[in-house]
Formats: C-alpha cells, structure tokens, sequence
C-alpha cells in the first residue's frame, strides 16, 4: 500500500528535478516537422533519457503541454498517452504555418539549512507557488540561497509555409527567437538563433546540439557555443537529423529576494537534407 | 483510371497552347525505368531559379492530383527544394503547372517566355531545376544553368543518376 502510494510522487519528482538539471534529458520530438497537404496529423512523443531519440528511462508527465497554433490561439494535443518510458500525443494541423508546442514554468527556488538539516522549495515534486515560497522559505536561514529560475521546452512544426506569430517571446525566462525559423533549417547551411532572457539577449548562454542516433555511434559529436553580445549562436549542423539542443543561463541579475537568476532551455529541430 | 485521363487532357492542353505559339524553350525530363518490387510514378517538380535563388517560374508540378481530399498533396514536400523554393508558398493545383503523375518515358514540355506559365525572363543568368521524389523511393535533383536570351538554338543536357534519366533544355532564339 504504501509502495503505491509513493511511486507517483517519486515519478514526477524524477522528471522535475531532470528538467532542471545535468544527467538526463527530456525531449518533446515530433516525427516530422515541415508537412504539406491538408488536416494534416502530427505524432509527439515526450520522454526523459540519456540517448537521443531513446526513449528508455521515464516519460514527461506534463503540468501543462500548452500547443500554439499559427494565428497565435491555443490548439488541442490530442489522444494524450503516458507509457512506461514515454508519453504519446497528436496534433492537427488545420491552419497553415507554425505551430509551438511546448511546456514552461518560471519561479523561486530556495535552499537552506535547518538544525543542520537540508531543506529546499519547492520540494520534490511539488509546483512552486508565490503562497507556498512565503509560507515556506525563512526569510534569514543557514546558507539560505534562493535563485529566480525559469525553465521551458518546446518544439515546432510548419504546415505549408513557415510563419512567425508563435515564435514571439513572452519576455518571461529563457527562450529562442528565431533569426533563422526552426523549420527552415538544411544540413548544407547554417542557422542563427537568438537567446533571451527574460526579454533581454542571453549573453553567455551555453548551447548544446546532439544529432539524433547517439546510440549508433561511438561519440555525442555534439556542437556546442555561447551566445554573443545579442544573445545569438550560429550552428553550422553535422548532418541532417532532428537535433536535440540545450540551452543554460546563468547570471546574478535576479528578482528579489532571489539572488541568482537561471534559465533553462530545450528545444528539438530538425534539419533536412540540401 | 483518373490518372490517365487527367494526363490526357494536360497533353491536350498543351498541344493546342504550342500550336499556336511558336515554343522557344522546350523541357523534356525523362523518368527512368525501375526494376523495383514496389513502383509508384514519382512526384516532378519543374522550376526556373534567378542567380538570387528566387524562383521565377514553375514549369510543371506533377503529382497525385485526383486523390481525395487532397490527399496527394501530402507528399508535395518531399520534393524538398521545390517545396522550400516555392511549394509551400503556393496554393495547390496551380492552372496550367500541376498535372498527374508520369510513368517511364521522355515527356516534353514547350514554353513560350512571356506567356504563362514562363515569365517574362530579363536577360539574365538563370538555372532549371528538375526534381523528383518517388514514395518508397529516392528522390534527386538536378540543375542545368543557362542564359537567356541565347543568340542561336542550343540545347544544354544533364543526365540523372537514379530518379530522373536524361533532363534536356532547348532555347530557340
């Protein structure tokens, strides 16, 4: 009884603290991305794992899978799964141009010491809340850190042409503005993006990019680059592929009484052959 | 069954628009023969590039067009370069572009510049491109560079390798 109890809260708890940190990677990857045609149907799948595209240690429980369609109105993710390793969903595509799909959070996190004891908020698995960070952080502790932290995954797929409506940034934590769109993006040529944080260019964001297919070959080969004074990178790509592409802000720009400010960003894009 | 009929009278079509017309550019695109378990015709896309890149005008588009619900127009993007170049910004069918599928075979085109579907060229360089994507197939591209105008007739000649045979472009002066 208690097993059952426990085994959801330390399954979200394995996600959240992935999505924030080092070791594993979790990836929204779409099966295609610039599609033709008419009502056409876009499969999804979502999962937490070390290769890319396996998905072979947990699936992305989503808070909240928000799905953009081209003018810019919220769309429907469709016969939504969860598996053991992955979690499945569809959208269709009804209008031409861009959709984003993705998932985003902002908030405080603070950790400190108790009687010597360590204590975080959030804690594991538990959402962060402006009642919950007042109600349980001290506002002088042991070691207290608190840090302004923002996270968001997202991908994009194009019916017909690509468009731009969805890929303006909310000026809220870490996000990509395309200068080169994400669904234009061919193996020959290369593609600039451009970093913000919250609005303003992410100067020293980390970058990295991993071609799909790690698992059949003997090194991440992966690119990697820090984004300039304007906050942008330009990636020249190993290969067609879907690229799985990661992105890590840091500064000490922080909203009070944060003293740090992070930002984590994670997109995949796939790039097509000349 | 369609298919055929649909061929038919695009050939038609143009048989009575180059009759009276004298044609001065003329496209023949020949579709290999395969010996292949599973045969579908491929997708063709025949188009004209400016020295910028930007596309001028696009001669032929052949592809599943009867289907239903528009159905064959889902694989119109992997004939990836027309598709980015131009495809995806146009609304399918396009008069006078689109048409069915064609099996093995030389198919000739003739164009008169100046009248649709060829535009107006302005002396210029320029380069045809011809591409094909066949479903469970390949797909392959191929670029021929010319000039235009041409002070006497000439043919320029480029040979494919696995989807597309012998592509040739005539220019009469």
């Amino acid at each position: 009884m208690k097993k059952n109890l426990l085994k959801p809260l330390v399954l979200s708890a394995l996600v959240a603290s992935t999505l924030s940190v080092e070791a594993h990677r979790a990836w929204i990857l779409p099966q295609e991305t610039q599609l033709s045609g008419e009502d056409r149907w876009v499969g999804f799948e979502a999962a937490v794992s070390n290769d890319i595209f396996v998905a072979n240690y947990h699936a992305v429980r989503f808070n909240d899978l928000v799905v953009l369609q081209p003018d810019g109105d919220k769309h429907e993710a469709e016969n939504l799964h969860t598996g053991k390793y992955r979690t499945v969903f569809d959208v269709k595509l009804e209008e031409e141009g861009t959709y984003k799909i993705f998932t985003a959070s902002t908030g405080m996190r603070a950790m400190w010491e108790e009687d010597g004891e360590r204590r975080m908020y959030p804690g594991r698995g538990e959402q962060y809340t402006e009642e919950g960070f007042a109600e349980n952080v001290p506002e002088k502790a042991d070691k207290l850190r608190i840090m302004q932290s923002s996270r968001r995954m997202e991908t994009f797929v194009t019916l017909g042409a690509p468009t731009n409506e969805t890929l303006k940034p909310t000026n809220t934590g870490l996000e990509l503005v395309p200068v080169t769109h994400p669904n234009d993006l061919y193996s020959g040529e290369q593609a600039t993006f451009k970093f913000l944080i919250d609005g303003e260019p992410a100067e020293g964001a980390e970058l990295t990019a991993i071609r799909e297919g790690t698992r059949y070959r003997n090194s991440q080969d992966e690119i990697t680059a820090v984004a300039d004074k304007k906050g942008e990178v330009t990636l020249s790509w190993k290969g067609a592929g879907r690229y799985f592409i990661e992105v890590e802000y840091k500064d000490d720009k922080a909203k009070k009484p944060a003293t740090e400010r992070t930002g984590s960003y994670v997109t995949v894009l796939e790039v097509l052959p000349d | 069954m369609k298919l055929i009929k649909s061929g038919l009278m695009t050939a038609v079509a143009f048989a009575s628009f180059t009759q009276a017309h004298a044609a001065d550019f003329s496209v023949s695109v020949e579709i290999p023969k395969l010996d292949v378990a599973e045969y579908h015709k491929p997708y063709v896309a025949v188009w004209i590039e400016d020295n910028r890149n930007q596309v001028v005008s696009n001669l032929a588009v052949w592809y599943d067009v009867d289907m239903r619900n528009a159905e064959g127009e889902k694989w119109l993007k992997d004939m990836r370069q027309w598709w980015r170049r131009s495809g995806r910004s146009l609304e399918m069918p396009v008069d006078g572009v689109s048409g069915a599928t064609y099996g093995p075979g030389a198919h000739d085109l003739e164009f008169t510049v100046g009248e649709s579907p060829l535009a107006d060229l302005q002396p210029g360089d320029y380069r045809l491109r011809v591409e094909a994507a066949r479903e469970v197939g390949g797909r392959e591209l191929i670029n021929i560079p010319f000039s235009w105008p041409q002070s006497s007739e000439v043919t320029f000649e480029e040979q494919g390798s696995s989807e597309l045979g012998a592509i040739e472009l005539t220019i009469k002066p």
